[in-house]
């Protein structure tokens, strides 16, 4: 970032457009086909999480849970190959986990000696009313963020540039939702935690570079707005790529260290930091010109303001 | 341009960081691992022969501890080696038996002087201390019916009285239709019902026979179901003392929900039934002296084992018709407890009353009381927890008069009053509860969800400061500084307001920290450009601090409206993360802008400097000529 940059993102505009719209085409096929896998906050249900001392046989677990009747239950590793988490259509009943621990314990004692000990580290229960309230609080939280937002940004800037952050908001989020549902990973509460936060994220993304653009079209006379746009993003871009650095550092530490009952919230966040850092790039600057932004938008008694902010 | 904060501005930036540092000193200090006992009955107390039993059991298994803390009836021991927190119980609780509750507990080792000034650690979530956690609805539905039959009695019994015929009266929903003979009759109970029952709205309406409809004004339904759930939280919040739980957390949430949640409890079935558990009170006549033994039974006193009364089998009514209880005083100032009941409670009580002037009743307390058995299975010892019923008088009071829908009974002593009330109102639910949530977390899970977190909040941090050092030289290092007091003040924050720490809550401190830098990168982004721009270091200063604030307040806005709808909507974990999120958006924005600026200031401020080591400055003129011209300089 030693010397001034001058890269051409306008050129690359159209490409980006076309990116763009397959990612959010494929978000979308995948969300309307395969749908989100949501967890157990949104679904109601009973999850048991296991730990044994050696590693577990997935297999096993499946066929003694089968024999003993229940049927049914999804069993998958959880983060590591000891952790093991059960997923129940049963209902639930103050002693199902020590029922199903007794099961597995049983299953892994061989010659009266347990080969494998296993112990309980959670056990929830969500009642499918509360996880569909959820499900609605959840949306309408997501609408009315989006929606605050928009407010806040037309009062700041301008309707255009809110038209653009929002756009890019939306698309930010279509995407990560895609991304979600394209490789079915749990969707759970944290998850959507991320994405109320991605949505904070990328709006700071989104304001940096307006701000920058607004200015420009106070200081810079010569010149369209597709170059002021050029330049306001060449002069944000050190600024851009450093926050999104340092946020995606930290959550990538999160991701790996930070164990897995939030690692799809680091998953999410960090997709979100991606996503969000290119669509404030391209999606935002790219609707303020596909809206014909122009210096007639912001502040038509700019000359009067340039000369009060001399110092 | 001088770049100096004047000495009040750094002397209030010394003092926000002072008090940040003490208050999140405690955070520091682990906790002891201790034993908490508690006397099962409430009120008992500790004896000193009880304490030397807990200092001997602990003498014969070799369990070292240190501080004995009484208070409040409950006894404290920190222990030396946490590895023997989990037998050193299980021997204790056996020994006590079931007249003492023995809970594990985490004393905190917060100084006095700090005590003293208010400060305290956070308290950590259930995913990171590991316990139970309850989500309790309130059957609204079941409750309203009940509240609608009692209301269905009351006018009934009005219009008896006032000699209104009527034909029958149904329940439609929250509203009553009252069916007359005639359209007298309906116009009369029509005026006579909007009279007297003030809680419903009344309308007319004639088909085959002549109705009067009236219904449950609204702001009467969302009272009485305030009433409800308040009501049971006050019943859930005693039942969970009696498990002698440290620090348990019972809270409304929404409407018609409660939440339990209790810390280091891994036994869900007990504190299931703790909680399900109907304590109730049977209301009934003390037997005549010459009445049958069949028709009467002996119970002794609650307070006092060895004094008995004999009582008829038959109940007048029971617990659940008892609307309210509240100590007073009377007239002469002697201690008393006024009851209220439902209408058809008083209609029974009034009934049978009204015959049994001078004679005694009784208040009978029904409990469902834990005991424990050891039992060998399978070559090892394993505790089992039976429930039994135990009855015991609480009240024995003599009929001066006829009762009815309040009365109160006299001559108690003055603790014996607050007491009595608080059995009385501690007795049932007022509406019934089913469990919608539930997740246990084991204390292995949880210990390891604080050591992962920590870990990835030191990594991060850790990367982040490595990044800036690099990229921005001294100006690094400041807004390393600042990142640092950044998470400090937080910390000192939260502990403050008393907010819990959960998993997400770390997530949204480790997000702050990648955040938190954003705000320096804008300022030091700025003042490069100014430098390349032609500028002096102090006017690059000056402008790159003034310029990019109102983009960091722009963006950091916009992120706080977003954390502040999180709050709203989310529960338990997810407004965890909001609150961590929203208050390190808030302190980012002072460590960042004032606290950098004042080591700038302090560094470069007020004197001549020539450049500054921020790193990324060209030598040459950039390409950015083209940009001072347009601004016509």
């Amino acid at each position: 970032m030693a010397k001034e940059l001058n890269f051409d993102f306008m050129k690359l505009r159209n490409v980006a457009m076309i990116f763009s719209a397959v990612l959010l085409i494929i978000s979308i096929a995948s969300l309307a086909t395969k749908g989100l896998s949501l967890g157990l906050d949104f679904t109601g249900g009973t999850l048991l999480e296991v730990s044994y001392q050696q590693p577990a046989d997935i297999q096993a677990i499946r066929s003694q849970l089968e024999s003993s009747g229940f049927e049914d239950s999804t069993v998958q590793n959880f983060g590591s190959e000891t952790e093991v988490l059960i997923r129940m259509s049963e209902a639930f009943r103050d002693t199902l986990g020590a029922e199903v621990l007794e099961v597995l314990r049983n299953g892994t004692v061989s010659n009266g000696e347990a080969a494998n000990a296993v112990e309980l580290r959670r056990s929830e229960f969500v009642g499918s009313q509360v996880g569909e309230e959820l499900r609605d609080q959840g949306g309408l939280a997501l609408l009315m963020a989006l929606f605050v937002v928009m407010l806040y940004v037309a009062f700041r800037f301008q309707f255009k540039f809110s038209v653009g952050a929002v756009f890019a908001l939306f698309h930010d989020v279509v995407i990560i939702l895609g991304l979600f549902s394209l490789f079915q990973w749990d969707f759970d509460l944290t998850v959507f935690a991320a994405l109320l936060a991605v949505i904070g994220y990328s709006l700071n993304d989104t304001i940096v570079v307006a701000d920058r653009i607004r200015e420009n079209f106070r200081i810079i006379r010569k010149g369209d707005a597709l170059e002021v746009i050029n330049v306001s993003l060449n002069q944000t871009l050190g600024r851009t790529i450093m926050t999104s650095l340092t946020t995606a550092l930290v959550l990538v530490a999160l991701m790996f260290l930070g164990g897995e009952l939030i690692h799809n919230f680091a998953l999410g966040l960090f997709i979100g930091v991606i996503v969000g850092t290119y669509s404030s790039i391209y999606v935002a600057a790219n609707i303020l010109i596909l809206m014909n932004i122009s210096r007639e938008d912001l502040i038509p008694a700019e000359l009067e303001e340039e000369l009060d902010d001399r110092p | 341009m001088l770049n100096k904060y004047p000495l009040w501005k750094n002397l209030l930036i010394i003092i926000v960081l002072a008090f940040a540092i003490i208050y999140s000193i405690p955070n520091l200090y682990p906790p002891d691992a201790a034993i908490q006992v508690t006397p099962s009955q409430a009120g008992a107390e500790l004896s000193e022969h009880t304490l030397d039993k807990i200092r001997g059991s602990f003498k014969q298994n070799d369990v070292e501890f240190f501080g004995e803390e009484v208070s409040g009836g409950t006894v404290l021991y920190r222990l030396t080696d946490s590895e023997q927190q989990l037998p050193a119980k299980d021997k204790l609780q056996r020994l006590l038996g079931d007249d003492f509750v023995v809970a594990l507990n985490r004393a905190p080792t917060t100084p006095q002087w700090l005590l003293d000034m208010g400060a305290g650690p956070m308290t950590l979530g259930l995913d990171l201390s590991g316990g139970v956690h309850f989500l309790m609805e309130v059957d609204m539905e079941g409750y309203m019916k009940g509240q609608m039959k009692n209301y269905q009695a009351e006018v009934k019994r009005q219009l008896r009285e006032e000699k209104i015929k009527y034909r029958r009266v149904t329940i439609e929903e929250n509203s009553l239709r009252v069916s007359f003979k005639s359209e007298e009759l309906q116009d009369k109970g029509d005026k006579f019902l909007r009279r007297s029952m003030t809680d419903f709205r009344a309308n007319t309406e004639t088909n085959e026979t002549f109705d009067v409809i009236i219904a449950l004004t609204e702001q009467k339904v969302k009272d009485l179901q305030n009433y409800a759930v308040k009501q049971n939280l006050t019943t859930i919040r005693n039942r969970v003392n009696e498990l002698g739980v440290a620090e348990p957390l019972v809270q409304r949430q929404g409407a018609n929900r409660i939440v339990v949640q209790l810390p280091g409890v891994q036994d869900t079935a007990t504190a299931k039934k703790v909680l399900g558990k109907a304590a109730n009170l049977s209301f009934r006549l003390e037997a005549e002296p010459d009445a049958s033994r069949y028709s009467n039974e002996e119970y002794s006193f609650r307070s006092n084992e060895f004094r008995t009364a004999r009582v008829e089998k038959k109940e007048i009514i029971s617990g659940d018709r008892v609307t309210n209880a509240q100590p007073s005083f009377d007239e002469n100032g002697q201690p008393q407890v006024n009851i209220s009941l439902d209408s058809t409670g008083s209609n029974i009580m009034a009934k049978v009353t009204r015959k049994s002037i001078k004679r005694r009743m009784a208040v009978l307390f029904i409990e469902q009381k834990p005991s424990t058995k050891y039992v060998m299975e399978d070559g090892k010892e394993v505790a089992v927890t039976k429930y039994t019923e135990t009855r015991g008088i609480i009240s024995l009071a003599t009929i001066q008069s006829q009762l009815g829908s309040s009365f109160r009974i006299t001559g108690l002593e003055p603790a014996e009053a607050s007491e009595l009330a608080l059995l009385l109102r501690a007795g049932a639910l007022a509406a019934p509860m089913y469990f919608v949530e539930e997740r246990t977390v084991g204390p292995s899970l949880g210990k390891d969800n604080i050591e992962q977190g920590v870990t990835s909040v030191l990594v991060g941090l850790a990367l982040v400061l490595f990044f800036m050092l690099v990229f921005y030289r001294v100006f690094g290092f400041y807004a390393n500084i600042a990142l640092f007091f950044n998470l400090v003040i937080l910390i000192a924050l939260m502990s403050l307001i008393g907010a819990t720490l959960t998993l997400p809550g770390i997530a949204g401190i480790v997000l702050t920290v990648g955040m938190a830098v954003d705000a320096n990168v804008l300022i030091f982004s700025r003042i490069r450009e100014e430098m390349n721009a032609g500028r002096s270091p102090q006017h690059a200063i000056h402008e790159g601090y003034n310029r990019a604030f109102v983009t960091i307040f722009d963006a950091n806005i916009t992120t706080l409206i977003v954390a502040v709808i999180l709050f709203a909507v989310g529960t338990g974990p997810v407004k965890g993360f909001a609150v961590t999120l929203s208050l390190g958006i808030i302190t980012s924005m002072f460590t960042a802008i004032v606290l950098t600026r004042a080591l700038v200031n302090a560094t470069y401020g007020g004197r001549r400097v020539d450049t500054l080591s921020i790193g990324g400055i060209n030598k040459r003129d950039g390409s950015e000529s083209e940009l001072v011209e347009g601004e016509a300089k």
